[in-house]
């Protein structure tokens, strides 16, 4: 090797294993947020990229929402089970049945209702870092956020008050009580994330790519027919060639009409994408503010 | 597998933070930078439109674009270090949206430690004002390789050159007091587009690039420390039941190199046991290497069983670091409570913290007049000024002038754990030895 150039993966993938070790190093009870979703998929790689060949010294935590996508949560278990690591997840529907989160009269969306779920989890293993697949190019509040995103004893985010995030030198410490989020994927955009995906040859959820299924017409968007909020009668049913570009729930996820069946694809495909990944989420349009106002609750 | 020819993977990253003071335009910089090289997208247009109905009188404000919170929006200003992201064919460009009150000082160095470039824009109808001074100051302390000067709103000065060239007299008045070895002029007008992505025909006296050609290829490849081998531990690497029988006894020592290259078969020396050794492995995950350069992250196994774990360093033979418990540094004061001296902290320096006291407030720098005043009683908050420490255990280091990674620290208060400073450290007046053991704690 003559020359000691790194491309822009390379850089993005030194600043995210640094970041890892830094929380094995800092912290002594450690989760990773693991939904299955290609950003987490991303951050399992480069967890074993910092940690092999010992084994991943963090288990993984899951808050699932009831409303996912079957394939997703296949996934996650499968993953999880390969890699040898500890899978946790935590439900919003035992919460609910606990008393832990309670579903405001009509709620339909479950998004609110993770952040309780969450905290509780996270008291009960008093796990003291979160690591999450979050990443700045996604929202404004994002954009907005630190590497080490530091949360007070009730999980709250205050954007007025972070921690000043100079070089690399990242400060972990925390009074009983407190809770570190981690975002190694800060710098990463959604292209990133893809052209790591296709460098890696990773795995992803067969939802990403195009295939066939029932949609149905809601709010300028086509959302994955469902059974929890079944087609009423007058709404616009077909059955189209789709796929989806980011994964949330499955009553609030958009699908894309799409051929892209394989990661080349999907790589043309947002290439030339004239709308950006959360133009397909409806919880992000709800206002302006809404990622800021979960953010400052307790979401990750 | 091969690229898609309609997706271009860039072949680096430049890092560049916007500094300037209030009402001198940077969001709209941004947003026009992200507007004319069609890095917005449909919805993030719309959402635009959707504000600009509500607050903008009809017309879109590309500022909307950053000033990304609530409070920000409401109070018209932006509060915090924003992170903006786009792509050109030639480079993948990170943005540190860096607001300019006085009072955010703190900020700035956040945006701007890691930045390649720093913009300082500057208003045509103004010119250099002290926060012009202040940011180009803070840039050249932190030792940000290239500067662009803006001369933004030039077409409220009518376009002229005259006026163009004098506020880069009063610019090239102070830069020789500075470190900054990398200067360029371009006159712009960031609400209208001129000379940002695309060239001005208003200035045919400007013969330069335009904002975006210039950060397309500004040299950035020799911006590391490429000399010096440093590798701070984060974390050892032990497998429990590794399956594989090769690794029953793999040690393995893993960080990212701050500084220099590594070979296999190199000996290095282990800081602070001061005990030599010779590289058995460089070990990734894609497989052993034969060396590894800054800033790679690495897992190195060592010949020999030497104590070694978080916070220790390993560094090369040659271009041994400076080491001692008495050290002298610039720091910018980031806390409410003002530094004085015979306060307590805990300083964090690569990869392990240790406790710290102030022993001396050495100097304060006006930023008004880049004037240094010496004993000053405090540093308060946005002060930068130089200062004596004492440390409870040697700290290895480099001069921050000679390696950014080996040569910062930041300093937290116990207790609240707040970050209250950002360190520089200057070079040290002793060397580590290369038969160091008399070095152990």
């Amino acid at each position: 090797m003559t020359s000691y150039h790194l491309d822009h993966l390379q850089h993005l993938e030194t600043e995210a294993i640094h970041i890892l070790r830094e929380v094995a190093g800092e912290f002594e009870r450690p989760a990773l947020l693991f939904s299955g979703g290609k950003d987490s998929i991303c951050l399992l790689r480069l967890a074993e990229k910092a940690f092999r060949p010992a084994e991943l010294p963090l288990p993984f935590l899951n808050v699932d929402t009831g409303h996912h996508f079957p394939e997703l949560n296949e996934f996650r278990d499968r993953r999880a089970a390969e890699l040898g690591a500890r899978l946790i997840v935590r439900t919003v529907e035992e919460a609910l049945a606990r008393g832990i989160a309670q579903a405001a009269p009509g709620e339909i969306s479950r998004n609110r209702l993770q952040i309780p779920t969450l905290l509780a989890a996270i008291e009960e293993f008093r796990f003291d870092c979160c690591i999450g697949g979050a990443r700045r190019d996604e929202e404004k509040a994002r954009a907005k956020e630190r590497f080490f995103s530091f949360r007070d004893a009730f999980g709250q985010w205050d954007p007025k008050n972070q921690r000043p995030e100079i070089w690399n030198l990242y400060n972990a410490r925390l009074n009983p009580g407190e809770n570190m989020r981690v975002f190694p994927l800060s710098n990463w955009t959604e292209m990133d994330v893809w052209e790591y995906i296709r460098r890696e040859r990773l795995e992803v959820p067969s939802i990403y790519f195009s295939h066939r299924r029932r949609c149905v017409r809601r709010g300028g968007q086509w959302l994955p027919a469902n059974d929890l909020v079944p087609p009423k009668p007058g709404e616009d049913v077909r059955e189209l060639t789709v796929r989806v570009r980011t994964i949330g729930d499955i009553i609030s996820t958009g699908c894309v009409e799409s051929p892209a069946s394989t990661v080349d694809d999907i790589i043309a495909e947002i290439a030339a994408a004239r709308v950006t990944e959360r133009g397909s989420r409806a919880d992000d349009k709800a206002s302006e503010a809404a990622m800021e106002d979960r953010k400052k609750a307790g979401y990750f | 597998m091969n690229d898609s020819p309609s997706a271009p993977v860039p072949v680096d990253i430049l890092r560049f933070n916007t500094c300037g003071s209030v009402d001198d335009g940077k969001s709209t910089l941004i947003g026009r930078l992200l507007y004319d090289s069609k890095s917005l997208m449909e919805d993030q247009i719309e959402a635009l439109e959707r504000s600009a109905d509500i607050t903008g009188g009809g017309q879109i404000n590309l500022a909307n674009l950053t000033d990304g919170l609530r409070a920000e929006r409401e109070q018209g200003i932006t509060i915090d270090v924003a992170y903006r992201y786009f792509a050109t064919p030639r480079r993948k460009f990170i943005i540190a949206d860096t607001p300019g009150h006085v009072q955010y000082t703190r900020n700035m160095v956040t945006g701007a430690s890691t930045a390649n470039l720093s913009i300082v824009l500057v208003d045509a109808r103004a010119g250099v004002i002290e926060q012009s001074r202040r940011h180009t100051a803070i840039a050249s302390l932190l030792r940000i390789p290239h500067l662009v000067v803006a001369v933004n709103k030039m077409d409220l000065v009518g376009w002229s050159e005259q006026r163009f060239r004098e506020i880069r007299a009063q610019f090239e008045e102070f830069l020789p007091r500075l470190a900054i070895q990398d200067v360029k002029f371009i006159p712009l007008s960031a609400l209208n587009g001129d000379n940002v992505v695309d060239p001005s025909p208003h200035t045919p006296w400007y013969v330069g690039p335009t904002l975006l050609g210039h950060l397309e290829t500004v040299h950035i490849a020799s911006d590391w420390n490429l000399r010096g081998f440093r590798l701070p531990i984060q974390w050892v690497n032990r497998p429990n039941a590794p399956k594989d029988p090769a690794l029953h006894d793999f040690r393995g020592f893993s960080g990212q190199i701050a500084g220099g290259v590594v070979r296999r078969g190199q000996r290095v020396l282990a800081l602070p046991a001061g005990l030599p050794s010779t590289v058995k492995q460089i070990w990734t995950y894609d497989g052993p290497v034969e060396e590894a350069f800054c800033p790679q992250s690495v897992t190195v196994v060592l010949e020999d069983d030497i104590d070694v774990s978080r916070g220790s360093m390993l560094v090369g033979l040659e271009e041994r670091p400076g080491f001692g418990t008495d050290l002298r540094a610039n720091v910018c004061w980031m806390h409410a409570r003002p530094l004085q001296a015979g306060r307590k902290y805990l300083l964090k320096h690569t990869s392990h913290t240790v406790q710290a006291v102030v022993t001396e407030v050495v100097s304060r720098l006006d930023m008004g007049t880049l004037e240094v005043q010496p004993s000053p009683a405090q540093l308060a908050v946005n002060d930068i000024g130089e200062i004596r420490l004492r440390t409870a255990r040697p700290l290895f280091h480099d001069a921050y002038g000679v390696n950014r990674l080996t040569g910062s620290f930041i300093l937290i208060e116990p207790g609240t754990n707040a970050t209250v400073a950002a360190g520089m450290l200057q070079a040290s007046s002793e060397t580590v030895r290369p038969e160091g053991a008399e070095y152990e704690i």
